[in-house]
């Protein structure tokens, strides 16, 4: 592999886009296909295809056989919050290759000496959230309690097309959330995209346990297709 | 800290740029209870240091031995594991599955 493709592959993945590495595995020859590019590339239908998976994989073309290397941008986890629970989560994210941000408009939540290492975000979510381009490869967790932070960031998740939305509080809470969510406008089939109570149910009490509670469920959306029937 | 395949990219960049030898191992083909998905990468350099896995350590030995003869004269190889006493090679993966595994010099 030629080092400016291993450079770009790296610089295409920290710039959150999707990259296919073709190798012609008989001569060893290889090109790099950007994603605004693929539509013009030979095998343009299996790289879509093969995109779309997120799944690396060998083809068949012609009498030739390649290999596709599918980059996916990194899994990114927002976290509205910079609460107990988002303490403990951050870094199990980080040790997960998650990429991980927190946003909290609250100045004494949100402190880098709270959150070391972390991206934290003092701002509003419907004044932050548009700027971070929130993506297929994106999961958001609400975690304040409080309608007036976490409402704006659901609604602009429901907009998006991100792959999981948790919001933390009590059934009765999540009822209520419903009602103001559904007076905005959004559907029932926009309710069934938020999972609340938030986290797999695991009995989780500490903070540390509800995060992993949550990282759970983020994965197994993440992992989907990969899991058993129940 | 747990290494993953972004890790293993960068760490090749990385240490290519240092001027060592690097050899990137992909598989790219497995059958049966593989231990690590098709894409899983390796990065070997010239001293046998290493990153990342492409077996979960049944088969690493015999991929960074293979690399140091890519790393050496650039050409790149498939290799093919399966359970240990059904192949010729030394090493197998206990699990009793097969995997093919692209092992190529970065230049």
């Amino acid at each position: 592999m030629r080092l400016s493709f291993l450079s770009d592959l790296n610089a295409e993945r920290a710039a959150r886009r999707a990259v296919v590495l073709v190798t012609d595995i008989a001569s060893g020859e290889q090109r790099l296909v950007l994603e605004a590019k693929i539509g013009s590339d030979p095998l343009a239908e299996d790289l879509q295809d093969r995109l779309r998976q997120g799944k690396s994989g060998l083809i068949e073309r012609g009498d030739r056989q390649y290999f596709l290397t599918i980059q996916t941008p990194p899994v990114r986890v927002i976290v509205i919050g910079a609460v107990h629970i988002s303490q403990a989560l951050a870094p199990m994210a980080q040790g997960l290759d998650f990429d991980i941000t927190i946003i909290d408009p609250r100045t004494a939540f949100a402190t880098p000496a709270r959150f070391p290492d972390v991206p934290v975000l003092t701002e509003w979510p419907d004044a932050v959230l548009p700027t971070l381009g929130i993506d297929r490869y994106t999961a958001l967790a609400v975690l304040t309690h409080d309608p007036k932070i976490d409402d704006p960031a659901l609604a602009i998740a429901l907009r998006s097309d991100c792959f999981y939305i948790g919001a933390l509080g009590s059934r009765k809470t999540h009822e209520r959330r419903v009602q103001r969510l559904t007076a905005l406008g959004f559907t029932d089939t926009d309710m069934k995209r938020i999972q609340a109570p938030i986290g797999l149910d695991i009995g989780a009490v500490s903070p540390a346990e509800i995060a992993v509670s949550i990282l759970a469920e983020i994965v197994a959306a993440l992992r989907k297709e990969r899991r058993r029937p129940a | 800290m747990l290494s993953t395949d972004t890790d293993v990219l960068k760490t090749a960049e990385a240490w290519r740029r240092e001027g060592r030898g690097v050899a990137i191992a992909t598989v790219v083909e497995t059958w049966g209870s593989a231990p690590r998905p098709v894409g899983s990468h390796l990065v070997i350099d010239e001293e046998t240091n290493f990153l990342g896995s492409v077996s979960g350590g049944c088969v690493e030995g015999a991929v960074i031995t293979e690399a140091l003869d890519v790393i050496a004269d650039g050409k790149p190889r498939m290799l093919e594991f399966g359970i240990a006493d059904e192949t010729a090679w030394q090493v197998g993966l206990s699990c009793g599955g097969r995997i093919r595994v692209y092992v190529e010099r970065v230049d």
